[in-house]
């Protein structure tokens, strides 16, 4: 008998352990989900920490309004066919109730609006953590963050005032009003996201393989064309076949030429491939070399 | 729509065969040592960086080192930006890169004494650790620091990577001086695996590829030796332990599940197999594994790492925090701790404090005891008139728990042997714990206000149905042990000989105990230091016990220069109800050193041997001896006989 364990066995158990550990010392958790990969990925992680058992926790969705119509209507199914509790805070309502203030122009992007309906709907349930599917290999901030990364009563993030995490113990003990936002698959890649979506045969939204959509050029990046996205005098639409390597909103995720029309085919193309998924897609991350950074410190995911 | 699942297709896409597991590594290097350059070049070479982040390092070099052209690799793993301004690692950064053998984690923690948390941090989940050293400066002190946390913090594999050999010229001898230096060095500390391996992170010499610039070195290059080092045998796979992390039940689950209960957690330590006894401590209440599920179904045995969830064949109440383990082979349970800490928080150690302590998955209350000493990491000395912790510094600590925790000794499972501390107000985490054996060698100061105590909490003396009395009667004669102290040379194990001579020949059993030979087997692993004398003292001094409890007179000659430790001696005897005669052999300095019996003082004084007794390390006269030795005494042995018989000591069997 041999007693090895493979890396993505061992990533998953790792994952699991950080689920029990939140729902056993924390009080209200809530699993923040997108419909995108990364936490497709987290629901069915919590199916293996949790089953036969239900989730002790809701999952929660922070619709932009902008969002994929594919991804609403997937993130509807699965979370049925779980049979779990979902919650959608909207990023219109807070827009609404004059929460916050959208964006004009043909630049302007719901993404960073979702902060405050997010920190918003996390006081008014009461949540004191936060599932996420963040990766510390996306972008170089997090590349320091912890897995249970605590926010001030304001959601900040505190770069310099981490807690030290040893071993596999976490200190989850905050006080009221504090939140903690928790990543169990700190420690995966992009390609180990992707092998475990084929080793769990777990479905995604259609959008992640090559479809045809129209599209427009902006900055070297291809966007979908959508009623709320304002053309600049220069951007022409047309069609192209393309996938998207992450799930946002689609005012600010960009799609890639593509034919991977399967799981292997889509990560043979990620195998090859020379540019990251925020710097390909992610508009956001662009601004600024620390632009993340600044994000985070305000409290987004 | 994905098509059907086809598991390992995947895999074998990315990487071209199936990987073998996941390696994690600590790096850790004095600034300028090249580590991110290092790290840099293994992302690099093993194409782990994508066009972006190599574009992103380009333009950050050009902003810093001017139109050169020159692509500056360290610039890569400084994460945020007030490091970025500083130019240094200032917390732990963690980077992926994957080989088709293995997927790695580097923990990439800054080198500077102020930083050792972060080390600390870093090295807990490592299962190696890479040390860099610039060729040019040779072993430093932060060198020694690095391998000292690595081995306290028990990573099984160490890496020396001697950097910079393009700026040696790829100097064999250099190379071999500091492998030279760093070993005796390291043969101090308890470290199982040293690989040395000369390199340029700069030219990525030896890193990926074997260098041509150094023919002359024999080994693999860093990569290939992390791909193959050995890592599945570093868990402990020997001693089942299951803390109880979350218990599982459905409750409204229709069907055959409405009853079901688990215990779920990630296996600690050794194998557990279906059908396996097991007790869950601290309870004691035993059962039997009925099954070992996980969301894929059942399995027939689970062992570390792996998140499962267990069912008992018995009904009983267990919680989160609990510990499963085998009937017979359990854990230590007590409420008596004894750890190594680092402090992590700025606001110190309290002596007396009260503080949260997590390990495992419990949570339970502990007063800091004691601070035993300080270690000082750069040099290794131990400060046992330290009176506190702060930021960074290592100690050894005391601690009582309101309940009792079953725990390993880190060294034998780092994951049932290690703790945090956590400040009740503030909930911040402030240091890392490394609990200890209970019977860990401990210091002299400490052993002076112990001295006899059963240290070990949990384990009880075995008494026996046969009374001291009985024995002592049916032997016709009782044990008892006789202590020479004196310096080197003043004729302690000539006294010493003469005696058992006698004493054997009159058929009174007798055995001599003598420094010098014991130091040969039963205390052979001990140095000089007032550490390891202390301990010296106290291993002999319970050997002797135990042959005076069994009708021996025990003969100690023994240096055993200072009171504390002759003192702690004479309390093992006394709590065991035994007669403890101390002698001092009282031969005035001089006339030892002239006699120099083994040449030692010679040495001594030539610098050759440090700490010697006498020389450069004090001898404390007894002050109130039982009997006192002098060279023209005529008849020493007589004195000591005679001491003997008036504590009721038979030392003849004449009269019989
Ligand atoms: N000649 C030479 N220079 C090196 C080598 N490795 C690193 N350096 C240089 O040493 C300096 C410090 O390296 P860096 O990686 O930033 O060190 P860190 O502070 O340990 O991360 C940089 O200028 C590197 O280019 C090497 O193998 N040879």
């Amino acid at each position: 008998m041999s007693y090895d364990i493979s890396h993505l066995d061992e990533l998953e158990s790792e994952a699991i352990h950080v689920f029990r550990e939140v729902a056993a010392e924390l009080e209200k958790p809530v699993l923040l989900f997108s419909g995108g990969k990364d936490s497709i990925v987290l629901l069915r992680l919590a199916e293996k920490a949790f089953r036969p058992g239900r989730f002790p926790f809701p999952v929660m969705h922070v619709d932009t309004g902008h969002n994929f119509p594919e991804v609403i209507e997937f993130r509807d199914r699965r979370i049925a066919e779980l049979g779990e509790r979902l919650i959608v805070a909207s990023v219109q309502d807070a827009i609404d109730r004059g929460r916050v203030v959208e964006q004009t122009g043909p630049r302007a992007s719901r993404n960073r609006l979702q902060t405050v309906p997010l920190l918003d709907a996390l006081a008014e349930h009461g949540f004191d953590a936060a599932f996420g599917g963040a990766r510390r290999d996306e972008e170089r901030a997090r590349a320091k963050e912890r897995i249970f990364s605590f926010r001030d009563d304001f959601g900040g993030w505190d770069p310099k005032n981490q807690r030290p995490e040893l071993w596999n113990v976490y200190n989850g003990r905050i006080h009221r009003g504090e939140n903690v936002r928790v990543f169990p698959i700190s420690n995966w890649t992009e390609l180990d996201v992707w092998q475990y979506i084929d080793r769990e045969g777990l479905e995604l939204p259609p959008i992640y393989f090559a479809h045809e959509r129209e599209v427009f050029r902006r900055d070297g990046m291809l966007y979908a064309t959508a009623s709320f996205i304002e053309l600049l005098p220069d951007e022409v639409p047309f069609v192209e076949t393309v996938r998207y390597r992450t799930v946002g909103d689609m005012s600010c995720t960009g799609a890639v030429t593509s034919r991977a029309r399967t799981l292997q085919e889509v990560v043979a193309e990620i195998a090859a491939t020379r540019v990251t998924e925020r710097g390909e897609t992610r508009a956001d991350d662009r601004a600024t070399e620390a632009a993340m950074e600044d994000r985070k410190k305000e409290g987004y995911f | 729509m994905p098509g059907p699942a086809s598991n390992g297709n995947v895999e074998a896409l990315a990487h071209g065969a199936a990987s073998t597991g996941l390696l994690r590594l600590a790096t850790a290097g004095s600034v300028d040592d090249g580590k991110s350059t290092l790290i840099g070049r293994l992302l690099y070479d093993s194409k782990a960086l994508f066009e972006d982040q190599l574009a992103q390092v380009a333009e950050a070099s050009r902003r810093r080192h001017g139109d050169t052209g020159v692509v500056d690799l360290a610039l890569l793993t400084d994460g945020l930006r007030a490091e970025r301004e500083q130019g240094i690692t200032i917390d732990v950064a963690y980077r992926y890169f994957a080989t088709p053998k293995r997927t790695f984690i580097i923990a990439d923690t800054p080198g500077h004494v102020r930083y050792t948390r972060n080390m600390v941090t870093g090295a807990s989940t490592a299962d190696l650790a890479i040390v860099l050293i610039d060729a040019r400066n040779g072993v430093v002190q932060q060198s020694r620091r690095h391998a000292f946390i690595s081995s306290l913090l028990r990573i099984p594999h160490l890496v020396v990577c001697v950097n910079k050999m393009d700026l040696v010229d790829h100097d064999e001898a250099v190379f071999n001086a500091i492998v030279e230096e760093f070993a005796s060095f390291a043969s101090k500390l308890e470290i199982t695996d040293i690989t040395f391996i000369p390199i340029s992170a700069l030219n990525g010499d030896n890193v990926v590829d074997r260098s041509t610039n150094m023919d002359w070195y024999g080994g693999p290059p860093l990569l290939y030796h992390l791909e193959h080092v050995h890592i599945a045998s570093d868990r402990n796979l020997i001693d089942p332990r299951f803390p109880v992390q979350w218990v599982v039940r459905p409750g409204d689950a229709q069907g055959e599940r409405h009853d079901y209960r688990g215990y779920a957690g990630q296996v600690a330590g050794g194998v557990l197999r279906k059908g396996d006894d097991v007790v869950v401590l601290p309870s004691g209440a035993t059962s039997r594994i009925a099954g070992i599920d996980t969301f894929d179904g059942e399995l027939a045995e689970a062992f570390p790492p792996m998140s499962v969830t267990l069912r008992l064949e018995d009904d009983l109440d267990i919680s989160r925090g609990d510990l499963i383990a085998r009937p017979h082979n359990h854990p230590i349970v007590s409420r008596e701790l004894d750890s190594i800490v680092c402090w992590m928080n700025d606001a110190p150690l309290q002596s007396g404090g009260r503080y949260v302590l997590k390990h495992t998955t419990k949570s339970v209350r502990a007063v800091a005891d004691q601070l035993l000493h300080r270690i000082d990491v750069d040099t290794l000395h131990r400060d046992e008139h330290a009176q506190t912790l702060e930021l960074n510094e290592i100690g050894r600590l005391r601690l009582r728990t309101s309940q009792p925790l079953a725990y390993d000794a880190y060294r034998r499972n780092r994951a049932t042997g290690g703790f945090i501390l956590i400040d009740e107000a503030t909930n911040e985490t402030l240091a890392a714990g490394m609990l200890l054996d209970p019977d860990e060698p401990v210091s002299a100061v400490e052993m002076e206000t112990t001295a006899g105590a059963p240290r070990s909490a949990n384990v009880r003396w075995e008494p026996t149905k046969l009374t001291r009395e009985a024995r002592f009667d049916a032997l016709g004669h009782g044990g008892a042990t006789v202590w020479l102290t004196g310096l080197p040379s003043s004729g302690k194990s000539t006294v010493a000989g003469a005696l058992e001579q006698r004493l054997v020949e009159a058929a009174i059993p007798a055995y001599r105990l003598d420094g010098d030979n014991l130091r040969h087997g039963l205390n052979g692993n001990l140095g000089f230091s007032a550490t390891d004398r202390a301990e010296n003292v106290r291993r002999t001094a319970q050997a002797a016990r135990l042959l005076a409890d069994s009708g021996v007179i025990a003969i100690v000659s023994l240096v055993s220069p200072y009171a504390a430790d002759r003192q702690m001696a004479r309390a093992i005897h006394d709590e065991a109800g035994l007669d403890f005669v101390e002698v001092f052999v009282d031969t005035p300095p001089e006339e030892c050193e002239r006699r120099d019996t083994k040449g030692l003082y010679a040495k001594a004084r030539a610098g050759e041997i440090a700490g010697f007794t006498g020389v450069d390390d004090p001898y404390e006269r007894p002050e109130a001896p039982d009997l006192v030795v002098a060279p023209d005494d005529p008849d020493p042995v007589a004195a000591v006989l005679a001491a003997l018989e008036a504590r009721g000591v038979r030392t003849s069997s004449e009269d019989e």
